[in-house]
């Protein structure tokens, strides 16, 4: 996966640059909002990370620029203005997903992914399957072998989210704000209950569990122990 | 010199004297007309007069020949006080009358003239104004008739003189008023000014003075003082929030710093190292979320106009948040029942009203789990009730509930009760639900469950209205 970073901060730059390095990753580095915007319109890049406040052209410009000339690559805009208004004005400039700063590695990651694989990926199917695991969008129904397994709703799209980004960790807040439409921080980890309770009717008796926790993370889906 | 010209550049002076100038030029201009009617009118009455004794006399001597005309004339002449008469032979000098002497080149021309005269028995008496007919008689003799006009003078200099009298007292009168009304206005302003100067230097519980005549003055200061009121608050919170931000940030910063101290100085091996990284991290996200309900709380505080509002339904967002904590609530041995059946239309900000009543339901989930003797049969309840025209949020338990006491306080920020000290959480919850509730104009209140406590949020289903602005007395 090919990213671009768009980042006025040295430090804080270089290190996204080497964490995503060390994950595989190859990321560019700009760091103005104009040398951002050539570097976006020339290169061919999966996703592209963009602070909002930049020297030259702030991050929403950029944004708005590169939409108005036609590229649609997924843009995640990163910013220490966190509050649901910024999030909303963000989104609303054409930006793809927003993670506030101070944000961990794992989190911007695992939604960088999620945004890489939307554009190719999985997506519209009409039942996921993961190991012997399968999801009937169209129906609802859920069976992991011969056993059909009853969810309530929620639990549906929890698993239904879990599933279409089957592979890839997907972090806490991600299903807060996927699953639930909720983008603020509850006091008490009640995804946490959730996933358990999700992972008590698809894993229980089985032998392999698909289910996981990812330390500081969050959760991933998979097929097989890794 | 200078309070006199304070007084002087004042608005209430200013503004009396335009109406002063506008009231005096009417005044004079009232008077000078009806002075010159009065004029005129006199003039009229005296024309009119003369011109029936003009053709009264013509008649006689066109009559009874100038003999008769004579003595008509003399004897007229002699009446004290009388009209003037004059006739003259064709060659010029006069005949009889009691004129002496006349306007010059007025017996030359025919009509009306205003002249000046002498009087026959006063010759070298002073001048008088009148007014005279000159007619032509047949045979080249003329006939003067005319009319003093002292009196017609008198009156007219009688009601100037009234007139610039009246205007003159309009004038100080008016003056004296406008000084004394700018006097008092200006003392309260300078007692509001005085105010203003000690709250400027720091003194914020300074409230200006209101005297309860519901006059503009009043309603401004009431409205600043409403003003102030909120600063003052706003300050005080602001304050507050430095002090707990010392406190409450520095304490897991410190613990921070000591733990990777401690990592650094004992640590042996990768696993060691690796704990303390976790645990490092773990604490700078509990940092992180206390930070950011701080901005948030701030935000919502400062009531700040950007803050979207849409409609959106709060039973919705009470099944919602039910939906989202039944597996907790159901994990710490509690019942969560959520009442929700009828729409709750709501105008405000969805995201924030969902974290107010998820921060409530976390909070009575945790306050009444079976540390706090929890028991079969306790439960959790969420309502969403119209009432009026507000939108009544409710979560109720069975948990130890709050002190009456302590009812105020749990919404500040930090406050935690003593026996809660225990349970982990920023202590920002609750004042982060009320702060919601004074964003959308609303207010978050604790009451007794008997037992347990019960959260009410009451939200005008309308959304905030400006907030605070003075209303008349009567409204409440």
């Amino acid at each position: 996966m090919r990213l671009l970073i768009v980042e006025d901060d040295r430090d804080a730059a270089d290190y996204i640059v080497r964490a995503f390095a060390e994950v595989g990753h190859v990321a560019d580095r700009a760091t103005d909002g104009e040398e951002g915007l050539a570097l976006a319109l020339d290169g061919q890049y999966d996703v592209l990370i963009v602070d909002r406040m930049l020297p030259k052209r702030d991050g929403l410009s950029l944004i708005g620029e590169l939409r108005a000339k036609g590229v649609d690559t997924p843009v995640l805009i990163l910013s220490a203005l966190g509050q649901v208004d910024d999030r909303v004005l963000g989104l609303r400039a054409g930006g793809d997903d927003y993670l506030p700063k101070p944000y961990s590695f794992q989190e911007l990651q695992a939604r960088v992914e999620v945004l890489a694989r939307r554009r190719g990926g999985r997506g519209e199917e009409m039942v996921y399957k993961v190991g012997d695991l399968e999801l009937d969008r169209l129906s609802h129904q859920v069976t992991r072998g011969d056993a059909e397994i009853v969810l309530q709703p929620r639990e549906f799209r929890l698993l239904e989210y879990l599933m279409k980004h089957a592979g890839q960790v997907v972090t806490r807040t991600m299903l807060l704000e996927n699953v639930w439409d909720y983008h603020f921080d509850p006091q008490t980890n009640v995804i946490d209950v959730h996933i358990s309770r999700l992972r008590s009717k698809i894993d229980k008796g089985f032998e392999q569990p698909l289910l996981h926790t990812i330390r500081g993370a969050g959760y991933v889906i998979r097929d097989g122990a890794r | 010199m200078t309070a006199l010209g304070k007084l002087f550049r004042t608005t209430a002076f200013k503004l009396t004297l335009v109406y002063l100038t506008v009231f005096a030029l009417f005044g004079a201009s009232l008077i000078g007309y009806f002075a010159w009617n009065t004029r005129r009118l006199a003039t009229e009455e005296a024309t009119r007069i003369i011109n029936a004794e003009v053709t009264f006399l013509t008649n006689v001597y066109n009559q009874f020949g100038l003999r008769r005309l004579a003595t008509i004339v003399e004897n007229r002449s002699r009446r004290p006080g009388s009209n003037l008469y004059l006739v003259t032979i064709p060659t010029g000098p006069a005949l009889v009358g009691n004129v002496s002497t006349l306007g010059e080149g007025v017996l030359q021309s025919f009509g009306l003239h205003e002249t000046i005269y002498r009087r026959l028995e006063d010759p070298d008496g002073s001048e008088h104004h009148a007014i005279v007919q000159v007619a032509e008689l047949p045979g080249g003799f003329r006939l003067l008739v005319g009319r003093d006009l002292e009196e017609r003078e008198r009156l007219y200099h009688i009601i100037i003189a009234t007139g610039r009298w009246s205007v003159a007292l309009v004038i100080v009168l008016g003056l004296a008023g406008g000084f004394f009304v700018a006097r008092r206005v200006l003392r309260r302003v300078d007692a509001m000014t005085e105010t203003t100067r000690t709250i400027m230097v720091g003194n914020l519980s300074g409230r200006l003075p209101v005297n309860y005549s519901d006059d503009e003055l009043d309603r401004l200061a009431v409205n600043l003082n409403i003003m102030l009121e909120r600063i003052e608050m706003l300050l005080k919170g602001f304050k507050e929030v430095s002090d707990n931000i010392a406190h409450d940030l520095k304490t897991p910063l410190t613990r921070l710093r000591n733990r990777c101290e401690e990592a650094l100085r004992t640590g042996k091996g990768e696993q060691e190292y690796r704990a303390a990284l976790h645990a490092t991290i773990e604490e700078s996200d509990g940092l992180i979320r206390t930070f950011n309900a701080l901005l948030m709380i701030a935000r919502a505080e400062s009531g700040e106009a950007s803050t979207p509002m849409t409609e959106f339904d709060a039973a919705d967002i009470a099944r919602g948040v039910g939906e989202l904590y039944d597996p907790l609530a159901d994990d710490k041995g509690l019942a969560l029942k959520v009442e929700a059946a009828d729409p709750a239309p709501l105008k405000g900000n969805r995201e924030l009203v969902s974290q107010a009543l998820a921060n409530l339901v976390d909070n009575a989930i945790k306050y009444s789990g079976p540390a706090n003797g929890a028991h079969n049969g306790s439960e959790v309840l969420i309502k969403a009730q119209n009432e009026g025209d507000r939108i009544i949020l409710t979560v109720a338990d069975n948990g130890p509930g709050i002190p009456a006491a302590d009812r105020g306080r749990v919404v500040e920020r930090f406050v935690r009760l003593e026996q809660s000290r225990t349970e982990p959480g920023s202590g920002l919850g609750l004042s982060l639900a009320s702060a919601v509730a004074r964003l959308h104009g609303g207010e978050l209140k604790f009451e007794d469950n008997h037992p347990g406590l019960k959260a009410v949020l009451a939200l005008p289903r309308e959304g905030p209205h400006l907030p605070l602005v003075a209303q008349p007395v009567a409204a409440q």
